[in-house]
C-alpha cells in the first residue's frame, strides 16, 4: 500500500510542551509537589549478600526533625515484583518493600521519614546494623544451580511459568528450535562459534527516580510519579502495600526521560509507605548515585552465536544461547532475554534453514536489571550482527553484499518471529540508501592517515519490534469541546518521546483538523482510558490505533448530533473537511455548531473511547554505518560520521523520529566506548556517578545522520510501526567491525574501551 | 548569616545556613528551572549565571552570592525566547530536564561569542549532558537560528 | 554535600591562617571536589575577597592568584602565547566551561591531584607556589610536600624562552585523563611531566642528554623508550599499569615531534 498526502502525518510539527520545557517551567514531579512533603531516604545495604541481625533506630530517632523510621520488621510480608507489566506478570513476585535478607550491595535496609534533607541524611548515618555477613554469587556465569542461592524463602512465586526457580537460581529458561540445526551445521562450509558479552548499562535518564504520595480530598493515596507506567505501578502499589487499587490514583506529570528505568517501580513504594503511615505526603528524589547503584539497568548478557554458512555467503543455520543476569531481583528478566533471539534471527530469514535459540536467567548479588531501550535486542544484535560481520571478512565478502544476500525481505514468513510475516519491510532499501548516503566504497577500505590513525568504516543492520503481540493495550477517550476544539486524553505516557504530540498528529489526521486544536490530557489512572503503558516500542503502534478507531466513534457520533441540528437521518450525514454535511446537499453544519448543541438538550455524547491490541508486533528495521579514525598506539577511537537509515513505516513526526533515532544512536556510542559498569570484589559498582559513568558528551559523537525508507504496514495506524528503541541496535555492531577493520582484533565485549584497542592490537602485531 | 543578592533583577535579603547550596537556594525562591542531575558537578542542569558567569549552582555556596546578581531562565525568558523556538522545530527539547541549564549555557556562549563555529559550540557546551536528543538536533536548532539571523 | 556551622570570607590573609590552623576548619576554593565529602567542619574560611583572582604580567613573570579559576587561566591570552596554547590544551576538557568558572588554581595545585592536567602542565613551566608563611618554593617541590596548613597565596611562572606541547588521553573527552603528558624547552632545557599515572605527575628533565644535539625522529623515540621505563605507573580502572607505560613512551615521543617542530 502506498501512503496518502496526509494533512498532519509526516509533518514536524513542534512538541505541544515545547515551549514549556525550553523555558524552564515548573512541570516535573520535584517542581510540582509541595515543599514541607516529607523527605524520605534510604539506608541501603553495603554487603552484597547479608541477613540484617540487629537494627536500631532509637538514636537515629532522636534526631530532630526525623519523623519516623521503617525497617524490615515494619513493612507487609507480601511478595510482589516492580516490573511495570500486563498482570499477570512474567517476572517473579521475588521482592518485599523491606527484606531482612539484603540481596545487593545498595538493597533497601530502612526507610527513614523526615521534615528535611538534613536531619534525614544525620538518621541514616546513626541508624545501628549487625549483619550476618554471606557469601555472594557475583559472576552470573556461575550462578545458575550454585550452593549460594539468592532467593532461598520458600514464598517466592512466578506469576506465569516462565522456566525459573528459585531454589536454582533460575529467574527463566526456555529452549526452542526450527528445523534440523546440528544437521545443517555439519553440512556447512564454515561455522563461527562466538560469544559476547553486554554490561549491565545505565538509562542514566538526566532526572533521576522520584515520587511524591499523599492523601487526597477522599482519603485516597494520591502518587504523582516519574514513571511510564500509571496503570501498573497502581497495581504493584496495591498488592505491595496490601491496600485495594480503587484507594490509590497514579498520574505523571512530565518526565525528565525514561528509557525504559521508569517502566519498573523504582522509587513508588517507599513514600507511599511512609504516607500511608504517617498519614502525610511525602518525597522521595533519588540521587544520581542512588539511580546508579540501585535502579534497574539493562540486562548484563553472554551471549554464544554459532553460525553455519556456505563459502559463498549464504547463512544457513543460527544457534544461540543468551545467558541473562537478573540480578538481585527478577524485574523483566523472563522477557527481555527473549529479544536477544527473537529480534535477531529473524534478520537472516532470506537465507536461514534452521535456527535454535536457548536462554537461562540467573539471579545474582548485583544490581536487579529492568528494562532498558532494546530490551535484550540489543545485546543480541550486537552478537548476531559481529558474528555476520567476521564472517563476511573471513570470507573476503563486502559486509553489505552479505547481508543483501541474506536479509529478510518484505512478504516473507519469518519462523524465527512467531511465524509472522513481514508485511511492511524496507530492510533492503535502508542498507542501499544507507550504503550510498554513507559513501561505502569509499569508506570502508582502511585508510592509513600518518602517525599511526588509520579511518575506516563498519556497519550493522537491526530490527525490533512494535508492541507486545497479544498483551498490550492502548486506548484513546476523544471529545468533542463546545468551541469545536478537541480534547484527547491518553494512558500512555510521553517521557519526552513526543507521544502526546504524534498522537495529537494523529488525531488531527482524522478529524481533518489542526494539531493545536487537540488537548492532550495524561495519563491519570482517575481519568485515562488503561493503557498499558509506554514501553515496547508500542505507542504509536498500539495507542496511534487506539486514536484512529476513538476518532471514527467520534465522528459517528457527531454525525448523529448534526443530523438532529440538520433534522435527517444520522446515516445521510458525513463528515468532511472538517465540518458535516447531509449527503447530496449543500447542507452543512460547523464541527463548532455540533459542540455547541452537545451541550443543549442533548442525550448523545460527544466523546468516545476505543482499546486496541494487536496480534502482531511489526518489526521496524534499520541499517546503520559508521567512519572511525582509530589511533592505533593510544587506542583512541574519534567516531567521524554515524549515518542510519530507518525504516519506521512511516515517521508520524519526522523531526521527533529524527531525534529519536539520534538519542538512541548517542547512546548505542555511550555503550560501545565510553560506559562501563565493574565492580569492586566484594560487588560495590565503581561506577557510580556521572563522574564514573561516562556518558558522551557533544564532543563524544561525531557527525550524525538520519534518514527514511517508507513502509506501510497494514496494522499499524496510518501504516506506522516504531522508532523508540530501535535506534539503540546498531552502534556497537558497526562500531565493533570498523575497530576490527582498523587493528584486525574482534572486540566482544562492551564497552571496547582505548586500553583494550590499543593491547589487543600489541598482542595481535606480536 | 544574612545575605543579600539580585535575583533575577531583584534585590532581596534573606536569612540562610552557612552550608546551603545556591542550587538548593534558588529551589527555596521558586526558581524551578534550576535541575540538578548529578551529585558530582559533571552534568550542567544546575548552570546559573553568577554576574555575568556561567556556572554550576550545586557547586556554589549560597553566602558566595552575597552581593552579586545571580540570574536564572526565569530572569532570561525574553533573551532565551529568541532561539528556543529553533531547538524546538527540532524536537530536540525531548524530555526537557536538561534544557534549562544548556539554554543558560547556551546564552552565555552566544553573548561571548555571537558567531561561533559549530566546533566551538561542541565546546562551550561540552559541560552540559543531554541523554535524549543524541545533541545534534540541539546543534542544528543553534545553526539554524544564527543562519536565520544572518539573513535577517 | 560538606555540612559547616559558619562561614567565614577572610578579611585578610593573616585571618585566615589562623583560622586554618584548626582542623576542624577548611579552606574552599572552588567547592568542586571538596562538596564531594560528607565531612562536617565548623568553619569554612573563603578567601574570595582578598583580591587573588587576578593575572598579573610583568616582563619577568607571570603571578597568578590562588583564586583565579581555571577558565580565566585556558581564556588568557598572554599565558597561552607563551606556552603555545598548552596551557588551554590542558584545560580545554575539564568538565565543562561551567566547571571551569569555577574551579581554582590554588584549590586545585593544593589538591595535588593525579589526575590533575594543571599540575601536568604547570611543571614544565618554571612554575613556583607561593605560600603565605612558607615563602616560595618550585612547583615540583610543593608536589612533593606533605599537606600541611599554609594557604597558597599565587602562582609564579617566571618568563624563559618557552616553548611547550601538552597532550592527554581520555576516554571520554571530559572524563579524567588516562595519562597526561606535557613537553617543555624553557631556555634549552627540556622538561617532561607525566601524570595521571594515575598517581600525581611528576618531572622529568633529559638527563642523559639524549635530546641534546636536537630532536630528531629518532632521538624523540629513544628519549620516550627510556621515559616509558622510568615513569612508574599503576592500575585503576581507567587503565592498567601496562597500558599507561605505552601511553607514556607514546605521548611524549608524539610531544616531543611536535615540540621539535617535526610535524
Amino acid at each position: 500500500m502506498e501512503h496518502k498526502d496526509y494533512k498532519s502525518i509526516n509533518k514536524s510539527v513542534r512538541k505541544k510542551d515545547a515551549m514549556q520545557l525550553l523555558l524552564g517551567k515548573p512541570v516535573y514531579t520535584g517542581d510540582i509537589s509541595p515543599k514541607d512533603a516529607l523527605v524520605v531516604k534510604l539506608l541501603r545495604s553495603p554487603h552484597a549478600n547479608a541477613i540484617v541481625n540487629t537494627i536500631d533506630t532509637k538514636v537515629a530517632k532522636l534526631v530532630p526533625g526525623v519523623v519516623d523510621i521503617f525497617t524490615w520488621e515494619n513493612v507487609p510480608n507480601n511478595r510482589f515484583t516492580n516490573a511495570g507489566q500486563t498482570y499477570p506478570e512474567a517476572s517473579p513476585y521475588d521482592r518485599l518493600i523491606i527484606d531482612r535478607h539484603v540481596r545487593f550491595i545498595g538493597d533497601v535496609v530502612a526507610i527513614v521519614a523526615a521534615e528535611n534533607e538534613k536531619a534525614a541524611n544525620k538518621a541514616l548515618k546513626l541508624i545501628k546494623v549487625t549483619y550476618d555477613v554471606l557469601e555472594a554469587v557475583l559472576d552470573f556465569r556461575k550462578a545458575k544451580d550454585s550452593d549460594i542461592l539468592v532467593h532461598p524463602e520458600d514464598n517466592w512465586v512466578a506469576p506465569c511459568e516462565v522456566g525459573g526457580t528459585n531454589k536454582r537460581n533460575l529467574v527463566a529458561s526456555e529452549q526452542s528450535e526450527y528445523g534440523d540445526v546440528d544437521g545443517v551445521m555439519a553440512d556447512c562450509d564454515i561455522v563461527l562459534d562466538r560469544t559476547y558479552h553486554t554490561k549491565a548499562f545505565n538509562q542514566a535518564m538526566m532526572e533521576t527516580f522520584r515520587t511524591y504520595t499523599s492523601y487526597d480530598r477522599y482519603g485516597r493515596l494520591h502518587v504523582i510519579s516519574s514513571t511510564q507506567i500509571v496503570f501498573h505501578v497502581r497495581r504493584i502499589l496495591s498488592h505491595a502495600l496490601g491496600i485495594p487499587k480503587n484507594m490509590i490514583r497514579v498520574e505523571k506529570p512530565r518526565i525528565g526521560g525514561g528509557f525504559g528505568a521508569k517502566q519498573t517501580a523504582v522509587s513508588e513504594v517507599y513514600p507511599a509507605f511512609v504516607t500511608m503511615k504517617t498519614g502525610r505526603p511525602a518525597m522521595i528524589v533519588f540521587t544520581r548515585e542512588e539511580s546508579q547503584i540501585a535502579g534497574s539497568p539493562r540486562h548484563e548478557m553472554e551471549v554464544r552465536v554459532r553460525l553455519g554458512a556456505n563459502k559463498d555467503g549464504k547463512i544457513r543455520v543460527l544457534d544461540l544461547y543468551t545467558l541473562s543476569n537478573s540480578g538481585a531481583y527478577g524485574e523483566h528478566g523472563p522477557t527481555t532475554v527473549g529479544l536477544s533471539g527473537h529480534k535477531s534471527i529473524p534478520m537472516y530469514t532470506g537465507s536461514l534453514e534452521a535456527h535454535r535459540f536457548n536462554y537461562d536467567v540467573v539471579y545474582t548479588n548485583t544490581m536487579a536489571a529492568g528494562a532498558y531501550r532494546g530490551y535484550g535486542a540489543t545485546q543480541g544484535i550486537f552478537a548476531l550482527e559481529s558474528t555476520v560481520n567476521e564472517l563476511a571478512e573471513t570470507l573476503n565478502i563486502d559486509p553489505t553484499v552479505i547481508r543483501e544476500m541474506n536479509m529478510l525481505k518484505e512478504g516473507m514468513l519469518m519462523p524465527a518471529y512467531y511465524n509472522e510475516i513481514a508485511n511492511a519491510c524496507a530492510l533492503d532499501k535502508c542498507l542501499a540508501h544507507c550504503k550510498e548516503m554513507f559513501d561505502w566504497d569509499k569508506k570502508y577500505p582502511v585508510r592509513d592517515m600518518g602517525n599511526g590513525k588509520v579511518r575506516c568504516a563498519g556497519m550493522g543492520m537491526a530490527m525490533q519490534g512494535s508492541c507486545i503481540s497479544n498483551l498490550d493495550v492502548g486506548s484513546a477517550t476523544v471529545k468533542l469541546n463546545d468551541d469545536g476544539t478537541y480534547t484527547l486524553m491518553i494512558g500512555a505516557a510521553d517521557m519526552g518521546t513526543g507521544c502526546d504530540t504524534i498522537l495529537a498528529q494523529m488525531m488531527a489526521e482524522c478529524m481533518d483538523c489542526s494539531v493545536d486544536d487537540v488537548t492532550v490530557f495524561g495519563a491519570d489512572t482517575d481519568a485515562s482510558p488503561y493503557d498499558s503503558g509506554s514501553y515496547a516500542s508500542s505507542t504509536t503502534y498500539i495507542t496511534g490505533k487506539a486514536v484512529e478507531k476513538a476518532c471514527d466513534d467520534l465522528k459517528k457520533r457527531m454525525c448523529a448530533i448534526a443530523a438532529g441540528l440538520m433534522e435527517c437521518s444520522p446515516d445521510e450525514v458525513i463528515f468532511e473537511e472538517g465540518q458535516l454535511r447531509q449527503i447530496n446537499t449543500d447542507r452543512t453544519v460547523s464541527i463548532k455548531e455540533v459542540g455547541v448543541k452537545s451541550q443543549l438538550n442533548n442525550d448523545i455524547v460527544p466523546q468516545a473511547t476505543a482499546s486496541h491490541s494487536s496480534p502482531v508486533s511489526p518489526p521496524p528495521y534499520m541499517v546503520g554505518m559508521v567512519e572511525i579514525e582509530l589511533d592505533k598506539l593510544t587506542g583512541e577511537v574519534t567516531v567521524l560520521d554515524f549515518m542510519s537509515v530507518v525504516d519506521c513505516g512511516i515517521p508520524i513526526n519526522p523531526a521527533l523520529a529524527r531525534i529519536q533515532a539520534e538519542g538512541g544512536i548517542v547512546q548505542g556510542i555511550g555503550h560501545t566506548l565510553y560506559e562501563n559498569i565493574t565492580y569492586t570484589k566484594k560487588g560495590r559498582p565503581i561506577e557510580s556517578s556521572l563522574m564514573q559513568y561516562r556518558l558522551p558528551t557533544r564532543l563524544d559523537m561525531g557527525n550524525l545522520k538520519v534518514e527514511f525508507e517508507h513502509s506501510f504496514e497494514p496494522t499499524g495506524p496510518f501504516g506506522a510501526k516504531s522508532i523508540g528503541e530501535i535506534v539503540i541496535n546498531t552502534p556497537a555492531p558497526a562500531l565493533a567491525h570498523a575497530i576490527y577493520r582498523a587493528t584486525g582484533v574482534w572486540h566482544r565485549e562492551l564497552p571496547i574501551t582505548p586500553e583494550a584497542i590499543a593491547m589487543g592490537a600489541c598482542k595481535n602485531n606480536n | 548569616m544574612d545575605i543579600t543578592l539580585t535575583l533575577n533583577g531583584k534585590k532581596i535579603t534573606d536569612q540562610i545556613d552557612p552550608d546551603l547550596t545556591l542550587f538548593d537556594y534558588l529551589r527555596s525562591k521558586n526558581c524551578y528551572s534550576v535541575k540538578c542531575g548529578c551529585e558530582t558537578s559533571n552534568c550542567g542542569l544546575c548552570t546559573v549565571f553568577f554576574d555575568e558567569t556561567p556556572v554550576l549552582s550545586c557547586s556554589v555556596l549560597a553566602v558566595r552570592a552575597n552581593g552579586h546578581k545571580i540570574t536564572t531562565l526565569e530572569g532570561l525568558q525574553d533573551e532565551a525566547s529568541e532561539f528556543i523556538g529553533f531547538i524546538a522545530d527540532q524536537g530536540a527539547d525531548q524530555c526537557g530536564f536538561c534544557n534549562p541549564g544548556f539554554v543558560m549555557n547556551t546564552i552565555a556562549l552566544l553573548r561571548e561569542n555571537p558567531d561561533p563555529t559549530d566546533d566551538e559550540i561542541r565546546q562551550f557546551l561540552a559541560g552540559n549532558l543531554c541523554r535524549c536528543s543524541g545533541y545534534e538536533g540541539q546543534l542544528r536548532g543553534i545553526r539554524t537560528f544564527l543562519d536565520s539571523k544572518k539573513s535577517r | 554535600m560538606i555540612t559547616f556551622q559558619k562561614y567565614v570570607k577572610a578579611e585578610n590573609l593573616e585571618e585566615a591562617y589562623t583560622l586554618n590552623q584548626s582542623k576542624n576548619n577548611k579552606i574552599v576554593g572552588g567547592m568542586l571536589w571538596m562538596r564531594l565529602s560528607t565531612a562536617n567542619y565548623n568553619t569554612v574560611i573563603d578567601l574570595s575577597g582578598l583580591g587573588l583572582d587576578k593575572i598579573e604580567e610583568n616582563e619577568t613573570c607571570f603571578k597568578i592568584g590562588a583564586m583565579v579559576t581555571l577558565r580565566a587561566l585556558e581564556t588568557n591570552k598572554s599565558l597561552n602565547d607563551y606556552t603555545n596554547n598548552a596551557v588551554s590544551t590542558a584545560l580545554k576538557d575539564i568538565i565543562g566551561v561551567q566547571f571551569r568558572n569555577l574551579a581554582t588554581v590554588g584549590g586545585t595545585i593544593w589538591g595535588r591531584y593525579g589526575f590533575s592536567d594543571v599540575l601536568t602542565v604547570l611543571l614544565t613551566l618554571d612554575t613556583y607556589v607561593e605560600l603565605y608563611k612558607g615563602g616560595t618554593v618550585s612547583l615540583a617541590e610543593f608536589a612533593s610536600m606533605k599537606y600541611d596548613r599554609d594557604i597558597i597565596t599565587n602562582i609564579i611562572i617566571n618568563k624563559k624562552a618557552c616553548k611547550c606541547v601538552y597532550d592527554s588521553v581520555r576516554i571520554q573527552r571530559t572524563d579524567f585523563p588516562v595519562l597526561t603528558c606535557a613537553v617543555s624547552r624553557l631556555d634549552g632545557e627540556y622538561r617532561i611531566a607525566v601524570g595521571a599515572r594515575p598517581a600525581k605527575a611528576r618531572l622529568y628533565g633529559d638527563d642523559e642528554a639524549v635530546l641534546a644535539s636536537g630532536i630528531t625522529n629518532e632521538s624523540a623515540a629513544l628519549f620516550a623508550e627510556k621515559l616509558a621505563k622510568q615513569v612508574p605507573t599503576y592500575s585503576n580502572n581507567r587503565g592498567s599499569a601496562a597500558y599507561r607505560s605505552q601511553l607514556v613512551k607514546v605521548l611524549t615521543e608524539r610531544n616531543l615531534i611536535k615540540l621539535g617542530g617535526l610535524m
